[in-house]
């Protein structure tokens, strides 16, 4: 069953290659437009040999790792704050409705004019992932059962324990789906800050590729963003279940 | 009364002193880059409510609403196909996790290629980004459907359309739902990004001149006009999805009183 699976897959991945490699080959579109598969591997494989493409990936990276920790850090502890305290929860609560669904690109131009372009992408990743995990642990906060928090009270658990033993345990979850939508977010947005402001990174080289036309290496840079994002996935799904493996529901799913 | 009125202190307090702050810390301001609120407001009733909303506010939102529902049908006949079948799901799940990860801008310059810096590009671009969530959640909700409303069906023979509405899409519909606000949110994003790139017209290349003129109260205006714009777009879907959805939270709050 497994195997059969990851066989169907591979066939799939192939024949989409295949598709791609023979659709511009036969006339089907343009080959101008859209390149054959191979030559944008060959454009890859070139690109993968200069140090100028290597420093443009940790440039991206970077910014995105930076911003993705910047982010965490604020909406968790922000949000463990906000959260376990009603009086917050209740005055904060229409601030937070209003400023979450501004749509970040929307700050693009402020920050221009503000920052550096290398400040501005940093602060346009930090503010697309911060509502994501802020908004998840708000959620995962208060849910929190009844019957624990009584518990708790009853025994006198200290305001710290009840957060380290009680709140926190509740939250995770909620926190790493947050942090998984985060993670993908703050791609997208490190990525346009170079493509549209310029920071330095692989946005900014996909914009160089367009400016002298070179197709195939537009293409061959797409994939590796890409390709970026599927890593930043798995290593997200991996790290979900090395934090949540005493969780139920992870439990479950190994059993089954 | 009073629990009304607590309700609304709660709400609004926050935002007023907030907006108030604002007031007044920019008030004799003399940064060129960040001008008095006052003058942002004047700026925002000078530049927006005249011939711009017809001229850039409407096209943007036409565009963005063309997209979205686009991508909603294409998203959720996908969907539908590859959450049904097994094979299917195997063939494709790698294809579209590699797509699906894509941050969709980059796209942008690869769709201008093929379709050109005209209304059918920004249209696409919307598409391409907005189709992943809807599309993979609605596999997800297909695949979770209920087994025994399942075997249900086919005792009774529901088959084919009846089965498909009336089993299928109503058991999927609160994942697909959820699949429709993050694309929302994405779609948003995209509406603005394609037009920051090649536009003559529409909010994000009016926003992106404002700012390359040094036309700062302008500039922070349709800031803001953005942010509105989002806001209520969140809120329309919210009243959507409590009208379509209204079944399920009925069935949840069952479900929770002890």
């Amino acid at each position: 069953m497994r195997y059969e699976r990851a066989l169907l897959g591979l066939v799939g991945l192939a024949g989409f290659g295949a598709v791609l490699e023979v659709a511009p080959r036969i006339g089907l579109v343009p080959a101008r437009y859209a390149p054959p598969s191979s030559r944008i591997v060959a454009a890859l494989a070139d690109e993968a040999g200069q140090a100028r493409f290597w420093t443009a990936v940790l440039e991206t990276l970077r910014s995105w790792a930076t911003g993705l920790a910047i982010a965490v850090a604020a909406g968790v502890a922000l949000g463990v704050l906000i959260g376990s305290v009603p009086v917050l929860r209740e005055a904060t609560a229409s601030t937070i409705e209003f400023l979450r669904p501004i749509p970040s690109v929307a700050l693009i131009p402020l920050v221009v004019v503000l920052y550096n372009p290398v400040r501005s992408t940093l602060v346009l990743v930090v503010y697309a992932a911060f509502w994501q995990v802020l908004v998840q642990v708000l959620h995962g906060v208060a849910d929190v059962d009844p019957v624990a928090r009584d518990t708790a009270h009853a025994y006198r658990f200290g305001r710290w324990t009840r957060v380290r033993y009680l709140v926190w345990p509740t939250a995770l979850p909620y926190a790493v789906t947050g942090v998984r939508l985060a993670a993908s977010v703050a791609l997208i947005l490190a990525v346009t800050g170079e493509l549209i402001i310029g920071a330095p990174g692989l946005g900014q080289e996909i914009a160089v590729a367009q400016a002298s036309d070179s197709v195939p290496q537009m293409y061959a840079l797409v994939v590796t963003t890409g390709l970026i994002g599927l890593a930043a996935n798995l290593v997200t799904r991996a790290g979900e279940r090395l934090v949540l493996a005493w969780h139920p529901a992870v439990r479950r799913e190994v059993l089954t | 009364m009073t629990s009304a009125l607590r309700r609304a202190a709660a709400l609004l307090t926050v935002p007023v002193l907030l907006v108030a702050l604002w007031w007044y810390s920019s008030a004799n301001s003399t940064d060129f880059y960040r001008p008095p609120l006052s003058r942002i407001l004047v700026a925002f009733r000078e530049t927006w409510f005249g011939a711009r909303l017809a001229d850039d506010v409407l096209p943007s939102l036409t565009r963005l609403l063309l997209g979205y529902a686009a991508a909603l049908l294409l998203g959720v006949a996908v969907g539908v196909a590859v959450g049904t079948s097994y094979r299917l799901r195997a063939l494709v799940e790698p294809i579209l996790e590699f797509l699906r990860a894509i941050p969709p801008p980059v796209l942008v310059p690869i769709i201008m290629l093929v379709a050109g810096i005209g209304d059918l590009m920004k249209v696409i671009v919307i598409v391409s980004g907005c189709v992943w969530p809807i599309l993979l959640n609605t596999v997800e909700g297909v695949r979770n459907v209920d087994e025994i409303l399942a075997d249900t069906c086919r005792s009774y023979r529901v088959r084919g359309m009846a089965r498909l509405r009336h089993l299928v899409l109503r058991s999927a519909s609160p994942q697909i739902v959820t699949g429709a606000r993050q694309a929302l949110s994405i779609g948003i994003i995209l509406m603005v990004i394609s037009e920051m790139f090649a536009a003559s017209s529409g909010l994000g290349f009016t926003v992106v001149q404002f700012q390359r003129g040094f036309a700062i109260p302008q500039m922070w205006s349709g800031v803001l006009l953005l942010g509105l714009l989002g806001v209520l777009l969140s809120l329309l879907f919210r009243l959507a999805e409590r009208r379509i959805l209204r079944w399920y939270h009925g069935i949840r709050a069952i479900e929770r009183e002890p």
